[in-house]
């Protein structure tokens, strides 16, 4: 299946926008940790925007980027939303309060609960009627997003927004699924060449265990281990070099899918 | 509103399916209820939960053992899923589908919104008094996370095709045929398993109760004294494949699916239904089919003051006042994530045997609403049906169902 990058978007420690990350993507320049500034969704309604968690807000600041860079109209396009484990604050709340005495939980913590939240505020934000896929695939909710976005986009013919992301949860849970870093990325992925196209993607399901595409830099390659949505990272690399490459992306135990990337003219001249 | 371009879906045969919920662990169990305007709702008996609302319960999950196996993945949702995929010889049509295709172009696109997060509840009862750490024997990635479903269906199945948990609310698992079949049409795989499971848990009943969107009563969808709805727990599974087999007079098929966002509200649904009514205009589109070409309309119908509204006005609008439909959640319950393949299903199971199922609970219809909404179970002649499923984060889908391809 082949489709078409217009548009990127990520956010984590270290990494504040696509092009502010792309030398550090590439190994040009060294990686270095730091905070993140998740910058706060100014399409949202004030009411909406007061009640997201740090996870909503990532998705929202990871896929607007994105839809900004590809300058494509976010209320006329299709979104994937892959998370491992959606929003962790949340459900850690909801669980304290159902194991007390009283159980009164808050009523906006449970529509919030459900994993296709950043889903419903984005549609909210965006104005989109769109349909919208919110899935998870634990350690391979990349692999899994990226093939349900990419199938959208071949059997519909249009474009769709995959985006990417995980917030680590508090404790106790934290203990039972470590994850190290907030993380957010996003794709604008197109059915055929545009003029704001940055590469072209072959994607392919491939039945057996692969072998993985990892991280040069030792600090990236703990980020992408450390985060589900991180595991992105190896694609993120090869576009911010804008070079041909194949790479291997882990779906599951016992299957993989298959990624080549190539340049924006090979893809164009391809299209036609 | 906007004509727009909505790609064909191939007709796809639904070879076999599992149906699991508080009418009964069978569709010969689940249909003869539903004919009979029978309810599978009782008083809330579920854990210690004290609260003024009925419940649809699977008895006897307490004593579900997994298989040896796969014994890390003992949750409630997981046991409900051994459950549905042991009746109705599902799991052996699935195996045989793999010796026909391979095991690795079989997908597993499954749907909850829950999964086994009863699991983490009961664990926090457990926290350590020092340290708040969870009990050793918690496993979260096997029985609470979301993906936990998928990953136990396809170890239980033995797939190795691309696998997924949708987690979209109460659309998770109508989304999940839309899904496969553009799987399927990608060539990504040549059969898919869809469907998926909820269960009860303390997050829904407490959640949809602060709310204020339980009922005392049974719910009773579009009825003018309707407040509320009925949780239930239910699983459904449905075996999707290119072409039917020859001599399977059950095998039904999906004509088309149309998903759709609500751009207004995390849970209060549209008020004049634009989401509802774009997902069922998209899913007579994708089925190249009109209006007047739908039997029977399943309804969300969850019993709410505003889904019924909402969704009365998109259905009058799209198909005006004469298509029959009417709500089977009287009879189930809510099965929140798993309400989508369960009341695929019930579209199926009205199809195969031309009869609508009946609306238990709902006594006096709303005069405000104006769909043709069947109080009763009926003789009906139908070759072609809709379901819809809305959900939390205004997520909307409806899939169209035929006793043939065409």
């Amino acid at each position: 299946m082949r489709v078409f990058v217009e548009g990127i978007g990520i956010l984590g420690p270290g990494l504040a926008g696509w092009e502010a990350s792309r030398a550090v993507l590439t190994g040009n320049e060294p990686f270095r940790s730091a905070p993140i500034m998740i910058p706060s969704c100014d399409r949202l309604p004030a009411t909406e925007r007061r009640r997201v968690g740090v996870p909503v807000k990532l998705a929202l600041a990871a896929g607007s980027a994105a839809f900004a860079h590809a300058a494509r109209d976010a209320a006329v396009t299709a979104t994937v939303f892959a998370s491992s484990g959606g929003d962790g604050d949340n459900v850690h709340h909801l669980c304290e309060t159902l194991a007390s005495a009283w159980r009164e939980v808050s009523p906006t913590r449970f529509h919030n609960s459900v994993h296709n939240a950043a889903a419903g505020y984005w549609s909210i934000a965006a104005a989109s009627r769109e349909p919208s896929t919110s899935l998870s695939c634990h350690d391979s909710s990349v692999a899994a997003g990226l093939l349900e976005a990419v199938v959208q986009v071949c059997a519909n013919g249009s474009a769709a927004g995959l985006i990417v992301y995980d917030h680590p949860y508090p404790d106790p849970l934290h203990a039972t699924r470590p994850m190290t870093a907030d993380f957010a990325a996003a794709l604008v992925l197109t059915a055929a060449p545009t003029a704001r196209t940055l590469a072209g993607l072959d994607v392919r399901y491939i039945a057996q265990t692969g072998n993985l595409s990892r991280m040069q830099d030792s600090g990236l390659e703990a980020l992408r281990a450390g985060v589900p949505a991180a595991r992105c990272l190896p694609l993120l690399g090869v576009l911010a070099g804008a070079r041909d490459a194949t790479l291997t992306l882990d779906y599951g135990e016992d299957a993989h899918l298959m990624i080549t990337v190539f340049p924006a003219a090979a893809g164009a001249s391809a299209g036609e | 509103m906007q004509p727009e371009y909505v790609p064909r879906v191939q007709p796809l045969s639904i070879s076999h399916t599992s149906i699991v919920n508080c009418l009964g662990e069978t569709s010969r169990a689940v249909w003869p209820a539903l004919a009979g305007n029978q309810s599978g709702l009782r008083r809330c008996d579920f854990d210690d939960i004290a609260l003024d609302t009925f419940i649809g319960r699977v008895p006897g999950l307490e004593r579900v053992r997994l298989r040896d196996d796969l014994a890390a993945y003992d949750c409630r949702n997981n046991r409900l899923a051994q459950h549905a995929l042991e009746q109705d010889q599902f799991a052996t049509h699935v195996a045989a589908a793999c010796d026909r295709y391979g095991a690795g172009r079989v997908g597993v696109f499954v749907g909850t919104s829950t999964s086994g997060i009863y699991e983490t509840e009961l664990a926090y009862r457990r926290r350590d008094g020092t340290t708040g750490a969870l009990p050793p024997d918690f496993h979260y990635a096997k029985a609470h996370a979301t993906y936990s479903l998928a990953d136990f269906v396809r170890r239980y199945l033995g797939l190795r095709g691309p696998s997924m948990a949708v987690s979209a609310a109460c659309s998770s698992t109508a989304k999940v045929f839309g899904g496969a079949a553009r799987m399927m049409a990608a060539g990504v795989c040549d059969a898919a398993v869809v469907g998926g499971v909820d269960t009860l848990c303390l997050t829904t009943l407490y959640g949809f109760h602060s709310l204020q969107l339980t009922s005392a009563a049974p719910c009773r969808p579009y009825d003018e004294a309707r407040d509320g709805i009925s949780i239930g727990e239910g699983a459904g599974f449905a075996l999707l494949e290119r072409g039917g087999e020859s001599g399977n007079e059950n095998a039904c098929w999906l004509l088309g699916a149309g998903e759709s966002s609500d751009a207004h509200h995390m849970s209060t649904p549209h008020p004049q239904g634009l989401g509802a009514r774009l997902a069922m205009a998209r899913a007579l589109a994708s089925a190249a089919l009109k209006p007047r070409d739908i039997d029977y309309i399943n309804l969300h119908g969850t019993g709410t003051r505003t889904n019924d509204a909402g969704e009365d006005t998109a259905v009058v609008e799209l198909f005006g006042c004469d298509t029959p439909c009417n709500s089977t959640k009287g009879a189930t319950g809510h099965l929140l994530g798993a309400a989508g393949v369960t009341e695929a299903i019930i579209a199926m199971l009205a199809l195969r045997h031309g009869r609508l199922p009946g609306s238990p609970h709902t006594r006096t219809l709303d005069p405000e609403l104006k769909c043709n909404y069947q109080l009763h179970s009926a003789p009906s002649h139908m070759r072609r049906v809709m379901t819809n499923s809305f959900g939390f984060g205004g997520s909307n889908c409806s899939l169209v169902l035929g006793s043939a391809p065409a």
